[in-house]
């Protein structure tokens, strides 16, 4: 469905250095038994934020009120794991529009396309860069240019571009789904499917 | 000509259109949905106005979060029960094939579609589930997507896709006794990391991968997806043929003479090239088991739990978050450590080869006093094969309790969760934190292993119990 445009974001971040973040850390199986997307940020990384009697987890970064943003840095290999698009459901609905790791898991990744979350990969000296300046100071900006591909700690004006495919990136700008696309293609899709029986 | 892999055969001759610098207009063939991914899908459906566009290509089944007793009464957690309705509504109005609960053929999509003869060499299959890697064993390429996507194949039977990288990962050699294609694909899975093959879609190859059987070669598959894989596949062979041949949507006369010498092509050419390779010896795999929170930390049964050496960092801190969810220590061998529960069942290994496995090696023994045995089939027709041949009531002489058809407490989206703190051996494919239920602590292996730690009550190697 059409998601909100995405050009240049501009916010403080909240890191989570932790490598190997699967979806059902992100959001548990036994949270995806709605049938509308409808409240998944509740229930984002909820046994982590958590405890079993439902009393927030102090040491967890979402709890930690020092800490907030529209961008989650996370460690490497993000998103693996089950193809469920509710964990990325459930981080948009929390308020996240961006997700910068220095390795993102593919499908997890392409979900985040199609619902209007960016992607950023970085190089992990950078990611490593990030998450130290958002650690030492909460405060600190970070800039993603989606035209520009590039993305900025804002405190000491270092960059990295960053790579997106020119098709993905006009459907971000202009918060565009892929079905537009396909249903404009209607005609050539049934004679290939006809070629197909 | 070009030379080619198996998977540019099959990707070639379904590309729609190439999007300048963008992704492929892929078609999907088949497509399977259950109740949990694809709700929205067609919720967004209804508010754009539009329907299904080829309904035949699409098959149903509730599976995710099926209760796994009393099946043929009312589901009793109300949003399982709506979810469960809301797929059988959807399937009606659209008039999608549907094998629902309770039906002769209801099952784990990954395991009924193979079953029916809807899974076929050639074909590219997509499901809202990670596992639909599962079905490239029979040398199609399949592949997990999210719901946006399966808004897509419904309403267009094509979604837009990036073609993978390729991968070989060539097993030759002999299997050793009591190891078999769970510890292949745990062997590879630690060799290669749970991130290895991001990006990547692999051929399995060689000698040791040719001789399983279908369902051992679901198995392989279904993993991929565990080392980052988009999806694996296996080029079809006379092994692939003869399960197909009689099953329900299998050609038949003519038409699968036709089919089986078109399935024929189905293989990568000679030199043909790919990006990454790997070779592996199958007399090196032994009984392997997870001891961490990702299908890559996995070692021999035999083995001990990795150190920190060389680790640092938040690769370091990570690894010990793992061990410490765990309750393990670094360095400490895995081999008897007590266990609470297994759990035999999923779209990994619960197919009736797997639960012939259990049973034979259980045969006139008790599981141990500390162990609670759960065996789930993977469809209904596993089940019945299971009574007809006498396996259920070897298994319930040994204590296991068998329960009916689903995805159960591989992912406890119903009520088969493991309990905090607890221990489970399971033949599923995921030990994330909290996949069997909140806390609790899961160790991937094979049917044999699962078998055997359900007799001993604790961790060890199948070779070693009763001379097997």
């Amino acid at each position: 469905m059409a998601y909100d445009k995405f050009t240049v974001l501009k916010s403080t971040a909240v890191p989570l250095p932790t490598e190997n973040v699967d979806t059902d850390q992100i959001i548990p199986a036994r949270f995806l038994k709605a049938t509308e997307r409808v409240g998944f940020g509740d229930n984002l990384f909820r046994d982590w934020r958590y405890d079993v009697e439902g009393n927030p987890k102090k040491d967890f970064v979402l709890n930690d009120p020092t800490y907030s943003g529209k961008i989650l840095v996370a460690g490497k290999n993000f998103g693996s794991g089950s193809s469920r698009e509710h964990a990325v459901w459930a981080l948009y609905d929390y308020g996240f529009r961006a997700v910068v790791s220095s390795f993102f898991a593919d499908i997890f990744k392409n979900n985040c396309l199609n619902i209007g979350v960016l992607p950023v990969t970085v190089s992990a000296e950078f990611a490593d860069k990030l998450l130290s300046a958002i650690t030492a100071n909460p405060e600190t900006e970070i800039e993603i240019d989606l035209p520009a591909q590039k993305i900025s700690l804002m405190s000491t004006g270092e960059s990295e571009s960053f790579d997106i495919n020119e098709y993905k990136k006009e459907n971000m700008k202009h918060g565009f789904d892929d079905i537009d696309y396909l249903l404009n293609m209607s005609a050539e899709i049934d004679a290939f499917e006809a070629s197909k029986k | 000509m070009e030379k080619t892999t198996l998977f540019d055969k099959i990707w070639d001759a379904h590309v729609v259109k190439s999007v300048p610098a963008g992704p492929d207009v892929f078609f999907i063939d088949k497509h399977f949905i259950h109740e949990v991914t694809s709700p929205v899908a067609f919720l967004n459906l209804e508010s754009r106005g539009i329907g299904v566009k080829y309904p035949d290509r699409t098959i149903a089944t509730p599976d995710h979060n099926v209760p796994t007793i009393n099946q043929d009464q009312t589901i009793k957690d109300q949003l399982s029960r709506m979810q469960v309705q809301k797929l059988r509504d959807n399937c009606s109005k659209y008039g999608i094939e549907l094998h629902d609960l309770g039906s002769a053929h209801h099952g784990i999509v990954h395991v009924i579609g193979p079953e029916l003869g809807i899974t076929q060499p050639g074909m590219t299959i997509v499901c809202g589930d990670s596992h639909t890697s599962t079905h490239g064993a029979f040398g199609a390429i399949a592949f997990g997507i999210g719901t946006s996507e399966v808004e897509m194949v419904l309403a267009t039977q094509c979604i837009m896709q990036s073609k993978a990288k390729k991968m070989r990962i060539t097993v030759d050699g002999e299997l050793g006794k009591g190891v078999t294609s769970k510890d292949i694909i745990l062997y590879i899975i630690a060799k290669i990391t749970a991130a290895g093959a991001t990006g990547y879609f692999v051929e399995y190859a060689g000698s040791a991968i040719h001789s399983l059987s279908m369902e051992a070669r679901m198995t392989i598959c279904n993993m991929s997806i565990e080392m980052g894989a988009r999806g694996g596949l296996i080029a079809p062979d006379e092994t692939t043929f003869n399960y197909l041949k009689g099953k329900r949507y299998s050609p038949k006369g003519e038409d699968w003479d036709k089919a089986v010498a078109h399935w024929k092509t189905l293989k990568t050419d000679e030199d043909a090239v790919f990006d990454k390779e790997y070779h592996f010896d199958a007399a090196d795999i032994e009984p392997m088991i997870t001891y961490g929170t990702n299908p890559g930390m996995g070692i021999k049964v035999k083995g001990t739990i990795p150190t920190t050496e060389g680790m640092e960092g938040s690769n370091k801190t990570s690894y010990l978050k793992s061990l410490a969810y765990m309750g393990f220590e670094a360095g400490e061998p895995i081999k008897g450590k007590l266990v609470d529960y297994v759990f035999v069942g999923s779209c990994t290994n619960g197919r009736i080869e797997d639960i012939r496995s259990v049973a034979q090696f259980v045969k006139g023994h008790q599981k141990a006093d500390n162990i609670t045995a759960w065996i789930v089939p993977g469809s209904r027709e596993v089940e019945k094969m299971a009574h007809e041949e006498g396996l259920v009531k070897i298994l319930e002489e040994a204590g296991f309790e068998l329960r009916q058809p689903g995805c159960s407490a591989c992912l406890a989206m119903n009520d088969d969760k493991i309990p905090s703190g607890k221990y489970a051996v399971s033949t599923s494919n995921r030990n994330f934190e909290g996949r069997q239920g909140p806390g609790a602590r899961t160790m991937l292996a094979s049917p044999l292993t699962v078998a055997a730690v359900a007799i001993t009550g604790r961790i060890c190697d199948p070779r070693e119990v009763f001379d097997n």
